[in-house]
C-alpha cells in the first residue's frame, strides 16, 4: 500500500522545549487517518510542519512518493494538501461565496467572474449536503457554519489531501453525523483525510488507522478496528480514565435563577431568536439547554448576561429583578459566566495570564487601592489559580494568553469564573475543543459547584456531555423551549429528536 | 526580579529596532543632502548630527523648546492609541488649547497674577478636552470613526479659531494674536539661565510630570487597566463589565487635554510665538503622530522620541546656514517613522542576532521577547500547537496597526 503522506522523524524545538520529538507519521492513500493526543501534544504542530507554517529542525517529509520541501502553506496547496483549522481563518466581513474562492479566483482579465464560482461551490454545497448561505456575511453566521464555509473552501481547492483539526468540536450530533458520512464520501472518491481529533468515539466511527501522541512523543500507530477506546485514551492520556462521572444524589433547592417570557429578537431575522422562554434554575443542579447550534441558545444566554439587550421578559436572580442591570451589577450579584467564545469575550488575548485572572475583580479592595492595581495581591493571585486549577503555560503568571494552548485558555476562565464563589455558573460549551483530561477536570469542577449548593446552567451541543452532566434537560429548539427532560428517563435518541424539532412535551405544545 | 531583567531586555531590543530605523532615516537624509548640494552635504549633515549640540547649553535649551508641544501631542496620540483609538485631532486640539491660553492670558485680567499663567494652562487643557471628547462622544454612542471626526475637527477647530481670534485678540497689523500678559507667560524658575536662553521655561517641568501621569495611568492603574483593555478587546471588556463607551469618552477627552495642554505650553512660553490666522493646521498635531510611533506609544518613548525629533530640528534650522532648506528634516523624519513600521522586523533581526543558535517560536518573538528559556525549562511547555495558528493573524495585526 502506497503511503500519501509519509512524515519521517519530524523534531521541531521551540526555544529548548521539543514541541515534537522524533515523530514518524504515515498516511495511507483513501484512509481516515486520525491523529489522537491531548491538547499540548503536538498535533497541531505537527499538521503546521505538514502545511508549512513550520519548518522542522529534523526530519523529512514525502508526499505521494516523492521527498519535498514544504516552506509555507502555498507549497501546501499545491500539493493539494488543504486544512480545516480549529481556529477559523475566514475574513469577517468577506460573504460567504467570497470567502470560499479566496486565493482561487476565478478571473476574466481582472475581473472576479462570480457566476461561475457560485455555481461549482452550490454544486459542492449541494452534494456534501454542507448547506450554506453563500450571501451571508462570515460575521453574522454561527461557528459551525462557519466551518461548513471552512471544509466547502477546501474541497473548492480540489485538495487531496484533507487535514481536518479538530472539525467535530463546534458541530451538533447530527452534523457530527454528516460529517462522518462526508468524510467517508470523500475517502471512497480517493482522498486522504488526518483526522485530528481527541474524541474516541468518533475516531472509532470513521477512521481506519490512528496515530497517538503523547508529550511530542510517538506512542504508536494502531488499526482503530482492533483497539479498545479504553486502550487508546491510555496510549493518549498515560493513565486510565474515568469516563463517568461521579455525582452525588443531591435534591435540587429553590430557585435561583428564574427567567420569564423572555423574547431576543436581533436584527438579522424577522424571527424571535428567544421566544417567550421561561424557566427556572435551582440551587444544587446542573440545568442543561440541548439544542443544535443557532436554535438561540447562545442568544438566551447573552440576554441573561445582559451582553445583548433583551426585547420582552423578566430575569430574576436570587428572587430580585435583574432584567435592566448591568454587566457589572450582575457579576457582583454572583453570576459567573463561561462564555462560548473564548478569544471573543472570555480573555484579552493580549493580556498576560494575571490580568486576565482578574478580568471581573480587578476593582475589588482585594486588588486596588485608590484606583491602583496592587500587582502583587493579582500575581498572588493569579499564582494560586495556576496551581489549584493546574494551568499550564509557558511563562506562568506573565504568559501572554495568546501563547497559550487553547485548553489552559479555558481552564484559566473556568478557574477565574468558578473562584469568584458565584451563586450560577453560567457555562457554555465550556469543553469545547478540549482534551479528555481537561474535559474529565472541568465537569468536575461543574458538579463541585452543583454539590455545594450552587447552580449550574450548562449549555452543550455534545450529547454525550448533556447525558453524563446535567441533572435535568431543557431542550431549545428555533428559539423555544420544547422539552423538560429527566436525563435518567430519556435515550440520546429520544433526546435527538427533541433537538432536531420533531417531538414537543406536552406541555410545550404549541397552541 | 525576574521580570523587570524580562522587561529591561525587552524595551532594549524595541529601542535597539528604533535606533535601526533612525539610522535608516538619516541614510536617507545624507542622499538627499548629496543630491542637493554634493559639496556641502558632508558638513550639513554632521550640522543635522549636531543638532541642538551645536550652541553648547543654549541649543539643548532651543531643543527642549521645540520638544515641549510635539511630546504632548505625541502623548496625546500614544495613549488615545494604547485604548485602541487613533486620535488624528491632535492637530485641532492643540490649537484650541493655544487659542484659550492666549486669550485668557489676554483678557482674564481678574485672575491674581501669581496664578494666572496657571489658570491658562488649565483652560488650554479643558478646551482640548472639549475638543477631543467630539470624536469621542460620536464614537461610543454612534461608532462612528474617530480618524474621520477627528480630521473633520481638526478643520473645525482651526476655522473657529482663526473666527474667534479676529472678533477677540486680534492684532490686525501682523495678523496674529496679540501678546499675551506678562502674568501669564509661564515662569522660568531659573532654567532660562541654566541654558542660556529665555526659551526655556517649567513647561519642561510639567511635560516630564505629564509623561509620568500617563505612564502611571496606564501602567498602574485600574483606569488604566479598563482603558487597555477596551483598547485591546471590546468585546471582552463589556464581558467584564467595563464601561466601554465612558472608556472610549474619556481617552479621547485625555488625549485632548493632552494636546490642548501641548498648545497652551507653546504659546505661554514668551518666546515671541503668536497665533497666526492662517488657514493651515497645527503641524505640531501631525508632528505628534510620528513622535507616538517612533516612540511606540510608550510614554517614556514619546519623551525620547520628542526630544530627538526636536534635536533633528535644531539641526535641520542650522543647515540654512549652508543653503540647504530645513525641509530635509522633515524628509529624514518620514523615513524613520517609514522604517519604524518595519521595527518587527528589525526586532526579529536583532532577537536572531543576540541569541544565537536557539530556535524561537514566532509568536514569542512577537509579542514578548523571550530571553530566559530557563524559564520554559523548568515548566513544561504543555502546547506550542495552537500557538502557531495565532501567529500569522497576529502578526499582520500588528503589521496593519503600525
Amino acid at each position: 500500500m502506497e503511503y500519501v503522506i509519509e512524515m519521517n522523524n519530524i523534531t521541531k524545538i521551540f526555544g529548548n522545549f521539543k514541541a515534537l520529538d522524533d515523530v514518524t507519521f504515515k498516511v495511507k492513500k483513501g484512509e481516515v487517518h486520525a491523529l489522537l493526543g491531548e491538547n499540548g501534544a503536538g498535533k497541531s504542530t505537527l499538521m503546521s510542519v505538514l502545511f508549512g507554517l513550520y519548518q522542522a529542525e529534523k526530519g523529512n517529509i514525502i508526499i505521494n512518493g516523492k521527498p519535498v520541501k514544504i516552506n509555507n502553506p502555498n507549497d501546501a496547496n499545491n500539493l493539494n494538501i488543504g486544512m480545516v483549522h480549529q481556529h477559523f481563518k475566514l475574513v469577517h466581513n468577506f460573504t460567504v461565496l467570497e470567502s470560499i474562492i479566496l486565493g482561487r479566483e476565478t478571473v476574466n482579465m481582472g475581473i472576479l467572474k462570480k457566476d461561475d464560482a457560485r455555481k461549482k461551490v452550490m454544486d459542492l454545497s449541494e452534494r456534501y449536503k454542507l448547506k450554506i448561505n453563500p450571501d451571508a456575511y462570515i460575521s453574522d453566521i454561527t461557528v459551525g457554519m462557519q466551518q461548513r464555509v471552512e471544509i466547502l473552501k477546501m474541497l473548492y481547492s480540489d485538495s487531496d489531501i484533507l487535514i481536518f483539526d479538530e472539525p467535530t468540536a463546534v458541530l451538533t450530533p447530527q452534523e457530527i453525523e454528516e460529517l462522518m458520512k462526508i468524510m467517508k464520501e470523500l475517502v471512497k472518491e480517493g482522498k486522504s483525510i488526518v483526522f485530528i481529533s481527541h474524541k474516541l468515539n468518533e475516531i472509532k466511527e470513521v477512521a481506519d488507522r490512528c496515530t497517538i501522541l503523547r508529550k511530542g512523543k510517538y506512542i504508536g500507530t494502531v488499526n482503530v478496528d482492533t483497539t479498545t477506546k479504553e486502550q487508546m485514551s491510555e496510549m493518549m492520556v498515560g493513565r486510565k480514565i474515568n469516563f463517568n462521572i461521579e455525582k452525588k444524589d443531591i435534591k435540587a433547592g429553590e430557585a435561583i435563577l428564574q427567567v420569564k417570557n423572555l423574547v431576543i429578537k436581533t436584527k438579522n431575522s424577522k424571527k424571535n431568536v428567544v421566544n417567550d422562554v421561561s424557566f427556572e434554575v435551582r440551587k444544587g443542579e446542573i440545568l442543561c439547554i440541548a439544542g443544535i447550534d443557532g436554535n438561540g441558545q447562545s442568544e438566551l444566554i447573552y440576554g441573561i448576561t445582559g451582553l445583548i439587550p433583551i426585547n420582552e421578559g423578566q430575569i430574576l436572580f436570587n428572587g430580585k429583578d435583574i432584567t435592566k442591570e448591568s454587566i457589572r451589577k450582575k457579576s457582583i450579584d454572583g453570576l459567573a459566566h463561561i462564555p462560548e467564545d473564548r478569544h471573543k469575550h472570555g480573555l484579552i488575548l493580549d493580556f498576560d495570564l494575571k490580568e486576565n485572572s482578574v478580568l471581573q475583580t480587578y476593582f475589588e479592595p482585594k486588588f486596588q487601592n485608590k484606583g491602583f492595581i496592587k500587582f502583587n495581591a493579582v500575581r498572588e493571585y493569579a499564582k494560586k489559580l495556576i496551581k489549584q486549577y493546574d494551568i499550564r503555560s509557558p511563562k506562568n503568571e506573565d504568559s501572554v494568553v495568546r501563547n497559550m494552548s487553547g485548553g489552559n485558555q479555558q481552564k484559566l476562565i473556568v478557574a477565574r469564573e468558578l473562584d469568584r464563589n458565584p451563586d450560577i455558573v453560567l457555562a457554555v460549551q465550556p469543553t469545547r475543543g478540549l482534551d479528555i483530561g481537561a474535559t474529565e477536570y472541568i465537569h468536575k469542577q461543574l458538579v463541585v459547584q452543583r454539590d455545594q449548593g450552587k447552580a449550574v446552567l450548562l449549555v452543550s451541543l455534545e450529547l454525550d456531555e448533556v447525558m453524563d452532566v446535567s441533572d435535568r434537560i431543557l431542550v431549545i429548539y428555533e428559539g423555544e423551549i420544547v422539552g423538560d427532560l429527566n436525563p435518567k428517563e430519556i435515550t440520546v435518541k429520544e433526546l435527538g429528536l427533541y433537538m432536531a424539532g420533531s417531538k414537543r412535551s406536552d406541555e410545550y405544545e404549541k397552541n | 526580579m525576574r521580570r523587570t531583567k524580562l522587561l529591561q531586555v525587552e524595551g532594549f531590543t524595541s529601542f535597539l529596532s528604533s535606533l535601526m530605523a533612525i539610522a535608516a532615516g538619516l541614510l536617507v537624509g545624507l542622499i538627499i543632502l548629496l543630491i542637493s548640494n554634493s559639496k556641502d552635504a558632508i558638513p550639513a549633515f554632521v550640522t543635522i548630527l549636531k543638532g541642538g549640540f551645536e550652541d553648547g547649553a543654549k541649543g539643548i535649551g532651543q531643543v527642549i523648546y521645540f520638544a515641549i508641544p510635539i511630546i504632548m501631542t505625541g502623548l496625546s496620540v500614544g495613549f488615545a492609541f494604547k485604548t485602541g483609538l487613533f486620535n488624528i485631532g491632535a492637530s485641532g486640539q492643540f490649537t484650541c488649547g493655544a487659542f484659550v491660553a492666549i486669550y485668557i492670558g489676554i483678557k482674564w485680567t481678574f485672575v491674581p497674577p501669581e496664578i494666572h499663567w496657571l489658570v491658562a494652562l488649565i483652560g488650554a487643557m479643558i478646551a482640548g478636552a472639549v475638543w477631543g471628547s467630539g470624536p469621542g462622544l460620536l464614537k461610543a454612542f454612534f461608532n462612528v470613526n474617530e480618524v474621520i471626526t477627528s480630521i473633520m475637527m481638526n478643520y473645525i477647530g482651526m476655522y473657529l479659531v482663526n473666527m474667534t481670534i479676529v472678533k477677540t485678540v486680534y492684532d490686525s497689523l501682523k495678523n496674529q494674536t496679540k501678546p499675551v500678559l506678562k502674568s501669564a507667560i509661564l515662569p522660568k524658575a531659573g532654567l532660562d539661565k541654566l541654558f542660556n536662553t529665555s526659551n526655556v521655561n517649567i513647561g519642561i517641568i510639567i511635560v516630564i510630570l505629564a509623561v509620568a501621569i500617563i505612564y502611571i495611568i496606564l501602567q498602574k492603574t485600574t483606569f488604566g487597566y479598563e482603558l487597555k483593555a477596551c483598547g485591546i478587546n471590546k468585546e471582552a471588556s463589556r464581558y467584564a463589565g467595563i464601561n466601554e463607551k465612558k472608556s472610549i469618552i474619556l481617552s479621547m477627552v485625555i488625549a485632548g487635554a493632552l494636546s490642548g495642554l501641548g498648545g497652551g505650553l507653546l504659546y505661554l512660553s514668551g518666546s515671541g510665538k503668536y497665533l497666526h490666522v492662517l488657514d493651515v493646521l497645527a503641524p505640531e498635531g501631525f508632528s505628534g503622530i510620528s513622535v507616538a510611533l517612533l516612540g511606540m506609544s510608550h510614554p517614556i518613548g514619546i519623551f525620547l522620541s520628542g526630544l530627538f525629533i526636536a534635536h533633528l530640528e535644531v539641526g535641520g534650522f542650522n543647515i540654512q546656514l549652508y543653503n540647504f532648506v530645513p525641509e530635509i528634516i522633515d524628509m529624514i523624519v518620514a523615513v524613520i517613522i517609514y522604517c519604524g513600521a518595519f521595527a518587527l522586523l528589525f526586532k526579529q533581526i536583532m532577537i536572531g542576532i543576540i541569541r544565537k543558535p536557539v530556535v524561537e517560536i514566532a509568536a514569542d518573538s512577537l509579542n514578548t521577547v523571550q530571553t530566559n528559556p530557563q524559564i520554559t525549562a523548568s515548566t513544561e511547555y504543555p502546547a506550542a500547537d495552537e500557538v502557531i495558528i495565532d501567529t500569522e493573524e497576529n502578526e499582520t495585526e500588528q503589521r496593519e496597526e503600525l
